[in-house]
């Protein structure tokens, strides 16, 4: 593997509550190549959106760091001063959000919250920047791009929203975007045609994307190498297509045999799911020893006194199992 | 073929629910046609998957088969019961013929009522005022979902989201319906936790010799639990049919567009030609002709005039295209 554009190094976040602090995530690694695809897959709670966060240096009280590193380029970026992260953001690392509506600004034109990227990051004046940004939303393929410019975005529909939130977020063709389940509001069409509309537009400017989903399938059709989260861990990371063929981590397989997939009652009939009991832990309650021990079939006494460390697979893949494979 | 079988429990015949919008001081009064001509059947014991994306009128069909909404035109009979524009749904008769299971487990319920009021109220309301049958009836009904007895005394709050939702469909089932509307039942839960409720929900089907109309834009949940499949787009039904000749031989190229835009790992191939373009069009003004032909791959110069009618492919599936004898 190149040099990384982003490494991040046993990161911990802290989530501070009723004078208590829990670690709602720890230790994860994973590094990201210039223009490659990471996905990061996991149900809700378990850390994925507040890792994008963190890289964004956009933690928050409760939430703080706890400790880790995070690399842009092999430089340290966790603990730059707020002037120079917002210099980096937009610029070198940009985001998109679940929720194009309330990411967008209300009371602003698409217009011009595209403009100000042009203002704020490559130096250009406001009428040269109005300009770019006809041609941000063209490249995008929000059609009559001269007049949509001048629209609010309560006047667009959800995925022309969430287009313009990709021309935002491309502007300034930055070496990473983060897209936190940029199409879970859309429809699956509109989806369809938003996941290829960010795929072209990364792979023409070299930009890498993680790509935060609970969605496995849609992940690991875009991602070249998907690491799959539960309880705060990174559990598994593979090549998408391995991931697929042969999981490793129980609750990756579980996972892959819990959803019904299209075309599967055709080959193999009805049959019943396969369930995974149990729920997902609270932050403040994670089990000792492996996260995932109460709902795995394969537990045994060591996974209750011993935590799992990753052990590593081929082509820079890991799990963090006692029983994998 | 179900559309055959003499006693459909549900038949919808030619439903239209047309909402007129607007009509302040300069604005002419405009007609939104969330359910335009829709002809359904449900028989005994069948699943029906209803699928459509946002805004093509599948909530508006459910809310009028439920009575919530009165029907502009067309018929809606439910076991004994007949609902039309001029004859409106008797809602406690109907009550115990149709349930509902709600998508958000965690909107549905009422926080401040424990799971006993919850499911011990329609009892009551129903005039079941036995103590004893009502308490046996709440035990029996939370052992079919999967709760536990002495879980009945505890608030929604207590219960994670699964449990919720079994909570929600124990609430549906307790007036022992027949026809069980399932709104999306699945989507606002974990991933880990989905093959819980649909096992479920297929189970309790088997049991009770439920009918279910299952509502889902996932149409991996629509394949494995549907009997028949329709496919809704702005207000009317594109295609129905068998499930599994709407999956495999799927005619109508919206069908074909939804079943392309599933991502999924173990099937890369190329289906670029079947995708949609763009976006929904307002149900408000659809446009002309078929409705689907600004966003169709295999668009002609008829399908912007001619609305295509929905017509028989093979007995029992039926498509709304001009080319609907073409196979992908």
């Amino acid at each position: 593997m190149s040099t990384p554009l982003l490494e991040v190094e046993n990161l911990s976040i802290a989530l501070s509550q009723g004078g208590k602090s829990y670690k709602a995530v720890e230790d994860v690694s994973f590094a990201i190549a210039p223009g490659e695809t990471l996905g990061l897959v996991g149900e809700s709670g378990c850390g994925k959106s507040i890792t994008a966060l963190a890289v964004m240096g956009l933690l928050r009280h409760p939430l703080g760091l706890g400790g880790g590193r995070i690399t842009l380029d092999g430089s340290d970026i966790h603990n730059l001063p707020p002037a120079k992260l917002r210099q980096l953001r937009g610029k070198r690392i940009a985001m998109i959000f679940q929720e194009p509506m309330t990411a967008l600004n209300p009371l602003s034109t698409v217009g011009r919250q595209i403009a100000e990227m042009f203002v704020l990051h490559a130096g250009a004046n406001w009428s040269e920047a109005t300009d770019r940004a006809v041609d941000a939303l063209r490249q995008v393929h929000v059609p009559s791009p001269e007049r949509r410019v001048k629209d609010f975005p309560h006047q667009l529909s959800g995925g022309m929203r969430q287009r313009v939130m990709i021309a935002i977020a491309l502007a300034c063709s930055p070496d990473l975007l983060i897209a936190d389940e940029p199409t879970t509001a859309l429809d699956v069409t509109v989806q369809a045609e938003i996941v290829d509309l960010m795929q072209e537009l990364c792979a023409a400017k070299g930009t890498a994307i993680l790509m935060i989903s609970h969605d496995l399938g849609l992940v690991a059709n875009m991602c070249r190498r998907v690491a799959v989260m539960y309880a705060g861990r990174i559990v598994e990371q593979q090549a998408a297509a391995e991931i697929f063929e042969r999981p490793q981590h129980p609750y990756t397989r579980g996972l892959i045999a819990s959803l019904p997939r299209l075309g599967a009652r055709v080959v193999h009939g009805r049959q019943r799911l396969q369930e995974i009991s149990g729920v997902v832990p609270a932050i403040t309650a994670f089990p000792a020893g492996c996260r995932f021990r109460p709902r795995c079939q394969r537990a045994t006494d060591i996974c209750q006194s011993n935590d799992p460390s990753p052990t590593p697979l081929p082509e820079n893949g890991l799990v963090r199992c006692h029983h994998h494979g | 073929m179900a559309d055959a079988t003499p006693t459909p429990l549900l038949a919808i015949d030619d439903l239209a629910v047309h909402y007129p919008i607007g009509g302040g001081f300069s604005r002419p009064k405009r007609v939104l046609k969330a359910v335009d001509g829709i002809a359904l059947t449900v028989a005994p014991g069948e699943c029906l998957g209803l699928v459509g994306e946002s805004g093509c009128g599948k909530s508006t069909l459910a809310m009028a088969i439920m009575g919530l909404v009165s029907p502009t035109s067309g018929l809606i009979r439910i076991a004994d019961q007949e609902i039309s524009a001029t004859k409106k749904a008797d809602h406690m008769h109907l009550a115990q013929t149709v349930q509902m299971v709600f998508q958000d487990p965690y909107a549905s319920l009422n926080p401040r009522q424990t799971v006993r009021r919850t499911l011990a109220d329609p009892l009551r309301l129903h005039g079941i005022g036995n103590k004893t049958e009502v308490e046996h009836r709440v035990a029996d009904i939370m052992a079919k979902v999967g709760l536990r007895p002495e879980q009945a005394d505890r608030y929604p709050h207590e219960f994670s989201g699964g449990q919720r939702q079994r909570i929600g469909i124990a609430r549906a089932l307790i007036l022992r319906p027949r026809l069980v509307l399932c709104d999306e039942p699945v989507s606002a839960l974990d991933v880990s936790i989905r093959a819980q409720i649909i096992n479920l929900l297929l189970e309790l089907k088997d049991d009770l010799g439920l009918s279910y109309i299952m509502i889902s834009h996932d149409l991996g949940v629509v394949e494995h639990v549907s009997d028949r499949v329709a496919v809704m787009y702005l207000g009317r039904i594109v295609e129905r049919g068998d499930w599994r000749e709407i999956f495999e031989d799927p005619r109508h190229p919206y069908t074909r567009a939804l079943i392309a835009a599933i991502p999924d790992a173990f099937r890369r191939r190329a289906v670029a030609g079947q995708k949609a373009r763009g976006e929904i069009p307002s149900a408000l003004a659809p446009p002309p002709g078929c409705h689907f032909h600004t966003r169709c791959p295999l668009v002609a110069e008829q399908c912007r005039s001619d609305s295509p009618p929905l017509e028989p492919v093979n007995p029992g599936h039926l498509a709304a295209c001009h080319f609907r004898d073409r196979a992908a």
